[in-house]
């Protein structure tokens, strides 16, 4: 049974559901002492309005056909879809609690034996072209389903990906979407230090795609960026402009949070300002 | 053996309409008459071996049956990651065609010299990895892989090979394929152990200077069928491996590897002397044609030949 479709996003409950899905970020990097919280935090709005509202899913049966595909190429920050699958019903969140254990499915790079996870990923710039060939399938067997793709902004780096760039428009794949995560901070610095992406939505643009910049932390306007309707016959990307760490003052926009996982005290006091916004929004 | 790849890929594609082809931008004149039959089931990706490997693994988790084609080291080594990570680790059921392995594009230069990519796709596991010998195998394995479920990768070395087998063998998994066996009772004690176009090679020199070495074929590089492998160790006291690729961890070594295992299992009492025929882990930077390399690099069996006498 489809327990979601495009019609039932509500702005309240993605934004509680973000909310909780940070808060499973920083416990498992808390105590699993996991890296990458910056990127868990700073794409954490797009996962829960995608599974909190847009995409068609059936958690109960990951592989049901009529279900959108969502391929997450940023597989080093795992825990944001873990925690996103866990909290929308795929199994239950005692489940991340053997998150890097020996022996579990929950790997610290994105694993595909995890109910609901499409694809394994860890090396950047392999998912963009695996969902393409997902969209090139769904086109040819003329499918009602859609297929999302998530990548960082330092990935964009990875020559693979511009090959799919340019192959998705090519062959009219107006039922992909692409998330560029963009919170403009890589491994070892600023994306404009490291290898400058900008002007990165001309250069989608020059690539021709539906381009579509937007906050990546504002609710409405990712459910109307992401949304399947009105499709042109070109994909589609999603600019998202992000905050690194976004949600935990003292995370945001250091790179440091690119590696280091909270200790008894930073997870205190994230946990008291993600608890306090929720008060705060309540 | 790219036409009787072709010919036989439309063969399964009229039977089974989960095939789809992906060329990265090369097969002119070989892979049209595919293009034209099924037009929903072919794409020119363009010179993007990366993406097509990717798109081979979406494609394929959607149900497809998807071969990649393109030459040598431009499906293979460019798209090494992918292969492991997006299709075997995946278990994606695609299929990787290389023409021109070996030397057979020898005076394209090193770029197009494919001899290395055996031993690197051994490595990974659940990759079936293949070099038939012959036209007729090539047609054989060209519907084995279209039926085996899982990555695979052809070796194919260009065309215009000579056939050695009347009709298509019959292909098991890892199954060794005699070419030219002397009757038990005039056996000599000898064998030649080749794969991909070097079966040819092997056939010809044999055929005219030793007529009493016994000749298998090796279309599988791995897996390797334990089983039959022992019987012909026991069997034969010299054999010679001979292969169109560097030594290190290529045909030569699969075998040097599977008899010791043999033995140290305690399948086999003792091991055969075995002569690995393979190139000096070496590159050539001269041109020249694929048999002026082959001589060039060693790639011939009288040498071995002698010492047996």
């Amino acid at each position: 049974m489809i327990e979601k479709n495009a019609d039932t996003f509500d702005a309240a409950s993605t934004t509680a559901l973000a909310r909780r899905i940070r808060l499973q970020c920083l416990h498992m990097c808390h105590t699993k002492r996991a890296s990458h919280l910056g990127g868990a935090f700073s794409v954490a709005d797009v996962l829960a309005v995608l599974y909190g509202g847009l995409m068609t899913t059936n958690p109960a049966q990951p592989k049901s056909p009529d279900r959108d595909r969502l391929f997450y190429s940023k597989g080093h920050a795992c825990t944001a879809l873990y925690a996103t699958l866990a909290e929308t019903g795929y199994y239950p969140l005692a489940a991340l609690d053997t998150f890097t254990d020996n022996g579990s499915d929950f790997t610290s790079h994105v694993n595909h034996k995890v109910p609901g996870v499409e694809l394994s990923t860890g090396s950047l710039g392999h998912a963009l072209s695996v969902a393409a060939g997902v969209a090139l399938a769904g086109k040819r067997r003329k499918a009602a389903w859609h297929t999302y793709a998530i990548v960082s902004d330092g990935e964009l780096d990875e020559g693979s990906n511009w090959e799919a760039i340019l192959f998705a428009p090519h062959h009219r794949l107006d039922n992909l979407t692409l998330v560029v995560d963009y919170n403009k901070i890589q491994s070892f610095g600023s994306t404009a230090d490291v290898l400058n992406l900008d002007p990165l939505a001309d250069k989608f643009k020059a690539f021709n795609w539906e381009t579509i910049e937007v906050d990546g932390h504002d609710h409405a306007a990712l459910a109307a960026a992401l949304s399947k309707q009105g499709r042109n016959g070109k994909p589609r990307v999603v600019i998202a402009h992000t905050v690194k760490g976004k949600g935990v003052s003292f995370m945001e926009n250091q790179l440091a949070w690119h590696y280091k996982s909270p200790d008894a005290a930073q997870f205190g006091a994230a946990r008291a300002e993600l608890l306090q916004e929720s008060k705060d929004q309540a | 053996m790219r036409n009787s790849f072709i010919k036989t890929l439309m063969e399964q594609a009229r039977q089974d309409e989960r095939i789809f082809l992906l060329c990265g931008d090369l097969g002119y004149s070989v892979l049209e008459p595919f293009a034209e039959a099924f037009p929903d089931r072919f794409i020119n990706v363009g010179i993007a071996e990366q993406n097509m490997v990717g798109l081979a693994a979406g494609l394929s988790l959607e149900g497809y049956t998807v071969f990649c084609y393109s030459i040598g080291n431009f499906p293979t080594l460019r798209a090494m990651e992918q292969i492991r990570y997006d299709v075997a680790y995946h278990d994606a059921n695609v299929k990787i065609i290389a023409v021109g392995g070996g030397y057979a594009y020898g005076p394209l230069s090193t770029s197009h010299h494919t001899t290395e990519e055996l031993g690197m796709l051994r490595t990974i596991p659940g990759m079936v990895v293949t070099a038939p010998g012959d036209p007729a195998e090539v047609d054989a394995m060209t519907a084995f892989i279209a039926q085996h479920r899982g990555p695979c990768y052809m070796r194919l070395n260009k065309a215009g090979e000579p056939r050695l087998h009347a009709q298509p063998p019959a292909l098991t998994l890892g199954g060794i394929v005699p070419v030219r066996v002397n009757s038990e009772s005039a056996a000599g004690t000898a064998a030649v152990f080749a794969t991909g176009d070097m079966v040819g090679y092997a056939a010809r020199y044999l055929e005219e200077k030793a007529p009493h070495i016994d000749l298998y074929s090796f279309p599988f590089v791995n897996p390797i069928d334990s089983a039959q492998l022992a019987a012909l160790a026991v069997r034969y006291g010299h054999i010679a491996t001979i292969e169109e690729h560097q030594a290190n961890g290529g045909f030569g070594s699969a075998i040097l590897e599977r008899l010791h295992d043999l033995l140290s299992d305690g399948a086999l009492a003792r091991l055969p002397a075995v002569r690995r025929i393979a190139i000096p882990n070496a590159f050539v930077s001269s041109a020249g044609s694929q048999e002026f390399l082959r001589e060039k690099m060693g790639l011939r069996l009288d040498d071995w030949h002698a010492t047996l006498s």
